[in-house]
């Protein structure tokens, strides 16, 4: 360490990566700890997908075949906890590490040492996480949400469900402080505020989301940690406490948290779309204001999640009310995508058609949203399938959407070739039929009254949980195809450093594929202002 | 198992009316809430399709005509305040008129005062026990027997074969029409979520809390439901079955409820 400390101090030569998995344990290195968030993303997308795979197996057909109830349970809560702790924040954040500092000129993060805890906190948690699936009493099996009293009848995997959740949530809060840290300060000169990319944006306004929220979910669960072994009563009622309270601290971070896994998305497609239709952003600020707004609105509508608890009529008046302001923004910012498509010369490479899918099937999975804020009709909603169908169109073509987007998009700056395009495309296709295929059909049995959270049914439900198990399947395997993809474009023609036609902004000057360093001295003021245009 | 499914799919496609109780929509139910309920529904939705008509609309045009592949070459506009303030004024005008039938519905569903009948519903691990409160009838209502059987893993039996596979029970809640019920609902271990889609109306039960709600059926029948709310391994197995039955009928079975509990006390 010292060497390295005095080397930096001496010179400033180009030096590569330090060799054999030194680099990667000890790295402090914004490209590697990016790649390693992303690699580590995808590998919970697959444990946590064959998860999903199981659930919709057992559901194919009426009767039990594969798995008994509580391991069913087991399967449900896991399958949440992995995909929106292990997969879809960690993507965002990989992406966060490799594009941030390129794209605001900074030569790394800025708390380059955290960046390496935050991330290598991650898989110890989902170690302790997974290996309660082992334990006496099986893995956490009371939903992500961890309802009290239900979430005490646990087994053994109690106290490792609440610890593993700490450590998710300290990994959090670091990756955050760093984002907000190097946005802030090192940002290139002239690089003013409101002239960063929609990505930095968004990441800025997700950094101030997190760490505001995670720290509440860590005291929700701590308290559920004492209730359980301290002989404490916050949420029990024989003690004086209040189940409903976990509720009410629980969606203050739910909430808010569903931003935090959207809100990077509408940065990735805010810089896939004008790329692709060869025209600037439409209505840039107005984006910004937007997605303030939304964050603003975030942290005063949890309550919606809970109206068939029993709140005072005032209440649930002003969360419903709240609840549909949100519409107001998220449309101005569907509208500016449009607005930017049309009259554009667009191409239809991979990252654009994962966007245009984005931008179709997150406002359907919006219109739902907008049903469900309808409180008469949430209650009809509520702890359905309708609700399942439409938290997976807003999760899985939209977030998971964005980052396969991204992931496509800059996958020539950070290999320097370009992948296998028709494989991209087919890659697409197979995702985009299956997910409607999986998810669509959910709608239908929601409404037709299939609650959520159940091994088995009625048989008037059968046709549609076919349908989707079906697309469930297509859909896992399709996924194979994006490693395929990820893997063989190392093979690919060699990438230019602007590697799109119509793509703008500060990672595109440097070279494909990006240099071990980049941005050593910022970039000159005049380079800057040109790639900002 | 596959080739099962692929049958029933290729019957959905085919038919798709293969099963009388097959259904797209939510119920439009038997109260009158509930039918508001439905009202409210269908009116966010077609809101939602028309601005879905719209916004598409407007982008499947771009992405036909504006491609590169036609030689188009691109704006350079990026910005309108004009449109902006339209595109965010409009959204609010919509919500407003959504937002003000939706409330006054709020306001009925809440108002459970002056009721003919009430009853406590109690929700255990796994079944559900009522009380009429002045009737003097109590009884528990769990999974009924067919369903019971069926249910356990490679049970061998076909949920096909069994009469509203889990969706029958073997004491079901009885009430007369036309009358304003109110259900207390409670639970005595983790919280449960009493619901019946014809009646529109899911409270959830929670240790400690006794929560209010109402309906008035509108026709006689059997309308069924299940727990909504997690709570534990045979969350999926805990129906609610209400029977709606004329007020006379209703009298004649609390009568009886009663003498079988006066006989079962005097035999012991």
């Amino acid at each position: 360490m010292n060497t390295a400390v005095a080397d930096a101090l001496d010179h400033h030569d180009d030096h590569g990566p330090a060799k054999g998995i030194g680099r990667w344990l000890f790295s402090t290195h914004h490209k590697d700890i990016g790649t390693m968030y992303l690699v580590f993303s995808l590998t919970m997308f697959f444990i946590g997908g064959a998860m999903a795979m199981v659930i919709r197996s057992e559901l194919a057909i009426p009767g039990l075949q594969f798995v008994h109830p509580e391991f069913f349970n087991q399967m449900t809560t896991m399958h949440a906890l992995i995909m929106v702790f292990g997969a879809v924040m960690p993507a965002f954040v990989g992406l966060a590490n490799w594009m941030i500092p390129l794209m605001i000129g900074a030569p790394d993060m800025a708390l380059p040492r955290m960046n390496n805890w935050s991330f290598w906190i991650l898989p110890v948690a989902f170690s302790i996480l997974l290996s309660t699936l082992l334990m006496p009493g099986g893995a956490p099996a009371g939903g992500w949400t961890m309802y009290p009293p239900l979430v005490l009848q646990t087994g053994d995997a109690f106290p490792f469900l609440i610890f593993s959740v700490h450590l998710m949530g300290i990994s959090s809060i670091m990756g955050a402080i760093n984002v907000i840290v190097t946005i802030i300060n090192l940002r290139a000169p002239d690089m003013t505020l409101l002239k960063m990319p929609m990505f930095v944006w968004t990441w800025l306004i997700t950094a101030y989301l997190l760490i505001a929220v995670m720290p509440v979910l860590a005291g929700a669960v701590t308290m559920l940690l004492t209730d359980q072994f301290f002989g404490t009563s916050f949420f029990l009622a024989a003690g004086g406490g209040d189940p409903v309270m976990f509720q009410h601290i629980f969606w203050f971070f739910g909430h808010p948290e569903v931003y935090i896994m959207i809100l990077p998305a509408f940065g990735v497609v805010s810089e896939i779309i004008p790329t692709f239709s060869r025209k600037k952003l439409f209505g840039h600020d107005s984006m910004v204001y937007a997605a303030s707004c939304i964050a603003f609105l975030s942290f005063i509508v949890w309550a919606h999640h809970m109206f068939t608890v029993g709140m005072p009529l005032t209440g649930q008046l002003f969360f419903m009310f709240a609840t549909m302001l949100i519409a107001v923004p998220t449309g101005v910012k569907i509208f500016n995508w449009v607005a930017t498509m049309w009259r554009g010369a667009m191409t239809f490479e991979t990252p654009m058609l994962f966007s245009l899918a984005f931008v179709f099937l997150f406002t359907i999975g919006g219109f739902s949203g907008l049903m469900l804020a309808a409180a008469p009709a949430d209650i009809q909603y509520h702890d359905t399938y309708f609700v399942v169908a439409h938290f997976h169109y807003v999760l899985v073509p939209g977030s998971v959407f964005a980052i396969m987007a991204g992931a496509y998009y800059w996958l020539p700056k950070w290999t320097g070739h370009m992948y296998n395009e028709a494989l991209g495309k087919v890659h697409f296709w197979a995702s985009t039929i299956f997910v409607n295929l999986t998810f669509f059909p959910m709608h239908f049995l929601g409404l037709a009254g299939m609650p959520r959270r159940i091994p088995d049914y009625s048989t008037q439900f059968t046709d549609f949980n076919t349908v989707a198990s079906i697309g469930a399947i297509g859909f896992g395997l399709s996924q194979l195809l994006f490693v395929w993809a990820v893997l063989t474009a190392w093979k690919g023609s060699k990438a230019t450093d602007r590697v799109w036609e119509g793509s703008h902004g500060l990672e595109w000057t440097v070279p494909s594929p990006a240099p071990y360093h980049t941005f050593e001295t910022p970039p000159k003021a005049r380079i800057a202002n040109e790639a900002f245009e | 198992m596959i080739q099962k499914s692929f049958l029933s799919l290729l019957a959905l496609c085919l038919a798709g009316t293969a099963r009388a109780e097959w259904a797209l929509n939510m119920p439009k139910g038997i109260t009158d809430l509930s039918v508001e309920t439905y009202n409210i529904h269908m009116l966010v939705f077609w809101w939602c399709v028309a601005i879905g008509v719209v916004v598409f609309g407007v982008m499947i045009v771009a992405l036909f005509k504006h491609r590169k592949s036609k030689g188009v070459k691109p704006a350079t506009f990026s910005h309108s305040t004009t449109a902006e303030v339209i595109w965010t004024a409009i959204p609010v005008i919509i919500l407003m008129l959504i937002a003000v039938p939706v409330a006054e519905t709020m306001v009925k569903l809440e108002d459970s005062r002056d009721p003919d009948i009430s009853i406590v519903v109690t929700a255990y691990q796994w079944k559900w026990h009522y009380r009429y409160q002045d009737e003097g009838v109590s009884f528990y209502s769990s999974l009924a027997r067919a369903s019971l059987d069926a249910r356990r893993k490679q049970s061998g039996v076909d949920p096909l074969t069994v009469d509203n596979y889990l969706l029958d029970v073997d004491r079901p809640l009885v009430v007369p029409r036309d009358a304003k019920v109110r259900l207390l609902v409670t639970s005595n271990d983790v919280v449960h979520s009493w619901w019946v889609p014809d009646l529109a109306i899911k409270k959830d039960a929670i240790p400690g809390i006794i929560n209010e709600t109402w309906f008035n059926a509108r026709e006689v029948g059997t309308y069924r439901g299940q727990c909504a709310e997690l709570c534990g391994k045979d969350h999926g197995y805990m129906p609610i079955v209400v029977e709606v039955v004329e007020p006379k009928a209703f009298q004649a079975w609390v009568d009886t409820r009663k003498e079988s509990v006066q006989k079962v006390a005097s035999t012991k």
